[in-house]
């Protein structure tokens, strides 16, 4: 309690508290951080002003394609921004720059993973997707078919994707928030689960979109800065940087009792790949779940309906890929600046020489490190609005589920007005912003490292096979779509938890049954084969109905002949 | 009158070849991003000493600027692809539209 009047209390007097509390946080003293005053004060600032571009978008926010899409008025650029921001997660700043910082090269070959679908979504998805939907993907997978099967299919492997996701950024937020605040786990996700309403239930799209593109430029800008101060160290050559951490890697390694042959090698290991990569079965299989999941991630996908037209998703892929690449070579800088800045400087290391607050505290040190405990709070504070505007998106991809797939077109049949729509959206979004604050709490103490990946060979296995055939290939039908696609849900779900991640680190079985990192191989395959074998042998009317219907829907899809327009009609 | 300019569209050979043309330049250029990775994946997976070798006196290794050269040609065939579609496709199309309403 008195905890939570500390907040108040802060943010009340952000206006004049300025220099006074950069003295709060004084890292290396204590196991559990110290309260950080600096990083509440921004936060509070960035706080205050999304919630001012909540009103201004709440006011703007009437209809459900506003609520939905933003009414389509997002430009490409615009909406490159807030693809990039949805997708430089904060388990993707902090977790790739430690992973940097632990093993070198290895975080570069995952940073690489993350980025290789974008091509793929611009060649082959996104502008037969602006063409094509509307509000949600299942306005595009289901196109031609029936539309109650398909619908319940797109929500629920939407619901899916969303819940682990949003479980996993939930207990993110908790453990983050305590180191970086010094603030209680429960009160932080409170606190990511009643912003998250507000943004969502009053500004919709228009809101979650802004609080997503301000966030991107934040995060750029300071990681921008960091590996710019990094760099000037050395004065801009790589190879110097590079030196220097193999030299503190060997240091280390000589450090704990390797010979100096072995720690030699040791810290020159950080610049090849490491293990990583173990089989070339996991290796394929990872790198399809985070090529194919981005492209049926339905938080993702919904922001192609938001903007005007084909030629503006287009731009926004670009903008995206070209934001997101550049993050993940400035997080490779930050990871090694991290060796160097951080490794070797006692203040944040504890009495055994491990990072304070654990590995994925490697970025934050650097800020402090490189920018003193001004850019520190700076840093703290962006990665937890990187987390809000996250789960917001999130929370917005499932409302849309819910209450446009389900209600208005599986019990409605279509005929629910805009207002009825907009409000079972906003009802929904009460009720997850609870079940997403309830289980990021109960799943505190629990091992999630296996969530996002899940969520992303879900994507890939089930939502991406769908969509992709639905679009592309004439002869698919809705109960080749609807089997198929569970089949591919049901075999990522099922292999994963027979895998490592969870039948042994979280079920404390001996051995996995399942031998590989990811399922995304074979359950991406089981997809679409499931989706070919119920599709060519479905015999019906409606299967010869739905084949009849595909030109109609390539004319659609190619030209945006009668694509749904900007803003609402 | 929808199904009137539906088959317009697709008795317009501008039609047939803008589809057969850009389906065929986007599985190219998917190709070549699926050959980059993999690619680059598979020498992990089978030939670490090849990406680990040094590049000169210093410690900078082959396998960083492959690494980084991935990020920069994912970026670079996207804008490849956006700028021909954005351009060259799109008027073709605006093309056909303008054919098919009058």
């Amino acid at each position: 309690m008195t905890r939570l009047k500390q907040v108040f209390a802060a943010l009340a007097l952000f206006g004049l508290a300025g220099a006074a509390c950069a003295a709060g946080a004084d890292l290396g003293q204590a196991e559990k951080q110290a309260t950080n005053w600096t990083a509440i004060i921004m936060f509070a600032l960035f706080v205050a002003g999304t919630l001012y571009i909540t009103k201004w978008a709440a006011a703007k926010t009437k209809s459900a394609a506003d609520f939905y899409t933003a009414g389509g008025g997002i430009t490409g650029f615009q909406n490159g921004l807030a693809i990039a921001g949805d997708y430089m997660s904060a388990a993707s700043f902090l977790g790739i720059s430690a992973a940097v910082m632990a093993s070198g090269y290895d975080g570069l070959i995952f940073a690489i993973g993350f980025l290789v679908g974008w091509p793929v979504i611009t060649f082959l998805m996104a502008e037969r997707l602006r063409n094509l939907g509307k509000f949600t993907f299942a306005d595009v997978a289901g196109y031609r078919f029936r539309q109650a099967p398909i619908r319940a299919f797109a929500a629920t492997g939407t619901l899916v994707v969303v819940a682990f996701y949003l479980i996993a950024q939930m207990v993110g937020a908790g453990q983050l928030i305590k180191l970086l605040f010094g603030l209680e786990y429960w009160m932080a996700v409170v606190i990511v689960g009643g912003l998250m309403m507000v943004y969502v239930l009053f500004g919709g799209m228009t809101a979650t979109t802004w609080v997503q593109i301000i966030k991107a430029i934040l995060l750029l800008c300071g990681a921008s800065f960091m590996a710019f101060m990094v760099l000037l160290n050395y004065g801009f050559s790589p190879e110097a940087m590079f030196a220097d951490a193999v030299r503190i890697k060997s240091e280390v390694a000589a450090a704990a009792g390797k010979s100096p042959e072995d720690a030699a090698k040791v810290g020159q290991a950080i610049m090849g790949p490491g293990s990583f990569i173990k089989d070339p079965i996991s290796a394929i299989s990872f790198g399809m779940a985070l090529m194919f999941g981005t492209a049926g991630l339905p938080h993702i996908l919904m922001r192609f309906f938001t903007v005007p037209d084909a030629k503006e998703a287009r731009k926004s892929v670009f903008w995206a890929t070209t934001w997101i690449g550049y993050f993940y070579i400035l997080t490779f800088i930050i990871g090694f600046g991290a060796i160097t800045f951080v490794l070797t400087n006692p203040t944040f290391l504890d009495a055994k020489g491990v990072l304070l607050g654990g590995g994925n505290m490697a970025a934050i040190h650097l800020a402090n490190a490189v920018g003193g405990n001004v850019f520190l709070g700076f840093i703290s504070a962006v990665a937890f609005a990187t987390i809000l505007a996250v789960v917001a998106g999130l929370t917005l991809s499932g409302a849309s589920a819910v209450s446009h797939d389900l209600y208005a077109t599986v019990f409605k049949q279509g005929k629910a007005d805009s207002a009825s729509e907009l409000r079972v959206s906003r009802i929904t979004t009460l009720c997850l912003g609870v079940i997403a604050v309830v289980l990021g709490i109960a799943f505190e103490k629990q091992n999630i490292a296996f969530m996002v990946s899940l969520a992303f060979a879900i994507a890939a296995s089930a939502n991406f096979p769908v969509l992709f055939l639905s679009v592309l290939w004439k002869d698919c039908t809705t109960r080749g779509a609807v089997i198929g696609g569970f089949i591919g849900l049901i075999t990522a779900v099922a292999l994963t938890v027979l895998s490592k991640s969870v039948w042994v680190d979280v079920l404390h079985n001996e051995a996995a049954i399942f031998p590989y990192a990811s399922p995304a191989l074979f359950s991406m395959t089981a997809g679409f084969f499931g989706i070919w074998l119920f599709s060519i042998t479905d015999r019906s009317a409606q299967a010869a109905q739905e084949r009849a219907a595909f030109p109609a829907q390539q004319i659609r899809s190619e030209t945006g002949l009668g694509a749904a327009a900007a803003s609402s009609h | 009158m929808k199904e009137d300019i539906n088959e317009k569209v697709r008795a317009n050979p501008k039609y047939q070849q803008l589809v057969k043309t850009r389906t065929a330049y986007g599985w190219f250029m998917t190709i070549c991003m699926l050959i980059v990775y993999y690619g680059y994946i598979a020498l992990i997976a089978f030939n670490k000493e090849f990406l680990s070798q040094k590049l000169g006196e210093g410690v900078t290794t082959i396998g960083i600027p492959i690494g980084v050269g991935v990020i920069v040609f994912t970026i670079v065939i996207t804008g490849i692809y956006v700028r021909r579609a954005n351009n060259e496709f799109d008027a073709v199309t605006a093309e056909i539209i303008k054919e098919v309403k009058q």
